[in-house]
């Protein structure tokens, strides 16, 4: 609902990105005086963050009227790299898109485009629609190897209990807190993130922690670098980067061998539970201590504190599933998940589905079919890469495997790839690992269009055309992965940036119009709504809304499983082949892989995989921790965000520093065994000696865009020197993001 | 009238730096001026148990802060109160905020 307040009128709606960047569900109050954004703040009457914001929002007045920010549509006039371009109107930009795309698709096939997103934004639903229209398979985030942030996580609940889950902070109540129903948990798990990032990671925010313990909640923090809440938590694990594996193993053995499991949930819930108590005994806390570098006294420690917990719950951070078996470990924290009996009970771990299941952003297989159909699904899997190659891309998500991707557009093999449609991915500055080969692999493409709401590095050397994308308040939208449904509407316009919906929408109406039947965005998203029951109008009035308690869409909590509301045949149980919470796991026996929990070392360099080249480089790089203010590669250029983080920075040990002459602020070079990049040190006690933090997606824009200097990113970027192509054996889990060995001297 | 206070109960400040941000939108501050600015404190104690490093976070409120005189005026809390992530900060009369302070370990009272 919107109030007017003398000539400043007040607009309440969800804060989901451009913007911020995140995936935060937020509610917000935007401010408009003539025309004109003046104020972003929190909205004291949504349940999700109840008044409270991030410095991302509160700078959302110098984000949208930034000089910098891309106005208009651009075409290249120079060669790629050049920074020459030149302002178009929106009508040569949709036709000059629109001439190329028919091009490739009559003479190399549609799949030929791939079609890759960043995080943030609702773009997945957008990116997906234009790709399906366009009739290529390959939608996407190039870039991120092995599908290695979140999907894991979605893949691996999806597979054990056909949903994925999150710790309860009450998120799915309206009435938060005050709900009698809810429970504080009596232990939380922190494992491997940042609490005052906020809610970048959706789902969940750091801050819920907070609001947990000053309800009683004790927390326990597993991370090897030391965060704030580390310094608050009754224990702290501090493991070598991407060994959370064996330590997820550990606990299994510790709580199946003690019986510190919850028995009447294993009878009736899972199965396959002796089968994996007899698999994990091999894996003792001496035998993890190893390892992790964590000694066994505090994985048992942990183990118990959690399993005698109830109800207690586990939050899993990014890195966790980031590494080679990230999906394998997630599947193992939800195995310790249900045998302790902490799923979907108040206080334990949640399952977490969208209101009234509404989607515009097809996470699961089942959500794509929901939007396309079987059929277009059936066909598009065909020819999608890495499909034919790894059962969990086939089966579970519908973007085409990175790897694959980058090794077909250097062989051409099974076709050639000739274009990129690119929105809201600057994987050149961010997540690519290996960027020198990303770079030369998309350097010579035949069509690239990006779309952003800033110039990037990856758009000054890739594109051809240039799309100005809107920010939040000036477009419509629907907020709707998880938790309430929200609306996001427009307020303002700016200059002639269009929506991603807008854009995506035109091009693929202009492309099939078979495709796309509706005569409005608005129309579309009142359509996608349908199972709420409000249409798009209904609820920018509403502005949020939880499906009530008992609704068939399964999203509100708790014991779903005893109600028969979350499988769709109604019976009671998961959402899995056996209806049950698979501890042995039939899809994963049924596709060739282990049904049981194992352990790789999965760090291709390090202590114990490489002791001779440890000598030489004796330092483990650890990268990616959060930024209370930066969301991934955004916000370099947004004054009030970047002077709370100003500087690329690497996290350095005084121990470490000393012995290497460094002192705080001085330039150094961190080197590996695939090349070198530069930071300021910054000598800190919170990392380990052996270890240091690298912030990712550094570059700098106030420097030249032109190539060979393209905004720093070869003088700052961390991930050329981490190789990508180490996903498992179902095609995901991301590579050593944080395990490649280096050292550090001065520059 | 009596004296106000900022109260900040910096034993639960995450360093979010929401507050310094909000009270940069709400002031128009520039970049370099600060209503309220976060330090990040670092402390190593080999004694003390489970972790030997101790991280605090404190929002300093610089000579800048006008406790949100426009906000009070409209009845509203002030900007960093409001969108402080952790909810460790308060904002009353003296007299109110000392009676909050006793129940919490560490906390800082700013006064104008
Ligand atoms: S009370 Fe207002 S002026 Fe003072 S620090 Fe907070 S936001 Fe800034
Ligand atoms: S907003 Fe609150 S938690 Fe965040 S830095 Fe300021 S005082 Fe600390």
């Amino acid at each position: 609902m919107d109030q007017k307040v003398s000539d400043v009128k007040v607009h309440k709606m969800g804060a989901w990105s451009p913007g911020p960047g995140c995936h935060g569900g937020c509610g917000v109050e935007v401010s408009v005086k003539d025309g004109k954004v003046v104020n972003v703040e929190g909205m004291d009457d949504h349940p999700w963050y109840q008044g409270r914001a991030c410095a991302r929002v509160l700078a959302m007045t110098q984000y949208m009227y930034h000089p910098d920010r891309l106005k208009w549509p651009q075409k290249r006039v120079g060669n790629r790299g050049e920074d020459k371009w030149q302002r178009i109107s929106w009508d040569e930009a949709f036709d000059i898109c629109e001439k190329r795309m028919k091009e490739i698709a009559e003479k190399s096939g549609p799949e030929s485009i791939i079609f890759t997103q960043g995080t943030g934004r609702d773009v997945g639903g957008m990116i997906s629609f234009l790709a399906y229209a366009y009739g290529s398979p390959n939608w996407t985030m190039l870039g991120l190897s092995g599908h290695s942030c979140f999907t894991p996580q979605l893949a691996a609940g999806y597979v054990m209990q056909g949903d994925f889950s999150f710790p309860d902070a009450a998120q799915f109540l309206p009435d938060r807190y005050d709900d009698p129903e809810w429970k504080a948990p009596e232990i939380a798990i922190s494992w491997g993130s940042t609490l005052n990032r906020g809610c970048v990671d959706h789902y969940w925010s750091g801050h819920w922690f907070q609001d947990l313990m000053k309800r009683g909640t004790k927390l326990i923090v597993i991370d090897p670098r030391c965060t704030w809440e580390a310094t608050r938590a009754v224990l702290w694990l501090q493991p070598r980067p991407g060994t959370d594996g064996a330590l997820a193993l550990a606990f299994l053995n510790v709580v199946t061998s003690e019986g510190l499991v919850d028995k009447a949930f294993i009878d009736k819930w899972c199965s396959g539970y002796d089968q994996l108590a007899e698999r994990v005994k091999e894996f003792t806390p001496e035998w993890a201590e190893k390892i992790s570098w964590v000694p066994k006294e505090k994985i048992i420690q942990c183990a118990r504190m959690y399993a005698k917990a109830k109800p207690a719950s586990i939050e899993i951070g990014r890195p966790v599933e980031g590494n080679p078996e990230g999906n394998q470990v997630i599947m193992n924290i939800h195995r310790l998940i249900a045998i302790t009996g902490n799923l979907d009970i108040p206080g334990g771990n949640v399952i977490c589905r969208p209101a009234y299941q509404v989607t515009t952003y097809p996470y699961s297989t089942e959500e794509v079919i929901q939007l396309y159909g079987a059929d277009l699904h059936r066909k598009l899997s065909e020819k999608r890469i890495g499909a034919d190659k790894y059962p969990l891309v086939k089966q579970f998500r519908a973007w085409a495997q990175e790897d694959c991707i980058i090794d077909q557009m250097e062989t051409g093999k099974p076709y050639p790839i000739k274009g990129l449609w690119i929105q809201a991915n600057n994987f050149l500055a961010n997540q690519a690992q290996d960027t020198r080969r990303h770079y030369e692999a998309s350097k010579n493409l035949d069509f690239v269009c990006v779309v952003d709401t800033f110039m990037t590095p990856t758009a000054q050397l890739l594109a051809d055309i240039v799309l100005p994308a809107a920010s939040f308040p000036e477009k419509d939208s629907i907020y709707c992965i998880g938790g309430p449904l929200n609306v996001i509407h427009k307020v303002v316009e700016v200059e002639e940036c269009k929506s991603d919906w807008e854009i995506n929408f035109t091009l693929a109406k202009r492309l099939n119009p078979k495709a796309v039947p509706w005569g409005s965005v608005r129309e579309m998203l009142t359509d996608r709504m349908q199972p709420s029951g409000y249409t798009f109008e209904q609820m920018v009035d509403k502005v949020w809304d939880l499906a009530p308690k008992g609704h068939k869409c399964g999203s509100r909590p708790y014991r779903r499983f005893e109600k028969g509301e979350l499988r769709k045949d109604g019976k009671e149980g998961f959402r899995t082949p056996t209806g049950k919470v698979e501890l042995f796991n039939t899809s994963y026996e049924g596709w060739g892989l282990d049904p049981l929990p194992y352990y790789k070392e999965i760090t291709p360099q390090g202590p114990i995989t490489t002791p001779e080249l440890y000598k030489e480089y004796p330092l483990i790089m650890m990268t990616g921790r959060r930024s209370p203010v930066l969301f991934h590669s955004e916000h370099r250029q947004i004054p009030w965000l970047r002077e709370c983080d100003p500087d690329p920075v690497v996290e350095l040990n005084p121990e470490t520093a000393k012995e290497k002459g460094i002192s705080n602020g001085d330039l150094v070079w961190i080197e590996g065994t695939m090349g070198r990049f530069r930071r300021k040190a910054k000598v800190t006690p919170i990392v380990h000696p052996k270890m240091i933090m690298v912030p990712h997606a550094w570059w700098l824009p106030e420097t030249e865009g032109k190539s060979p200097n393209s905004y720093g990113i070869w003088d700052l970027n961390c991930n050329q020197t981490i190789p990508m192509g180490h996903q498992d054996s179902a095609g995901f889990g991301g590579g050593p993001i944080s395990g490649m060995l280096c050292k550090v001297y001065k520059a | 009238m009596s004296r106000k206070g900022l109260l900040i109960d910096y034993d639960q400040c995450s360093g979010c730096h929401s507050c310094a941000v909000a009270c940069k939108q709400e002031h128009k501050y520039p970049e370099g001026k600060w209503g309220i600015k976060v330090e990040e404190k670092v402390f190593v104690d080999p004694k003390r148990p489970n972790s030997s490093v101790r991280i605090d976070y404190i929002p300093f409120p610089t000579e800048y802060c006008d406790l949100c005189a426009a906000r009070a005026k409209r009845g509203e809390r002030p900007a960093c109160v409001k969108a402080c992530q952790s909810w460790c900060m308060y904002q009353g009369t003296l007299a109110e905020m000392t009676v909050l302070m006793e129940k919490m370990p560490r906390a800082v009272l700013y006064s104008r």
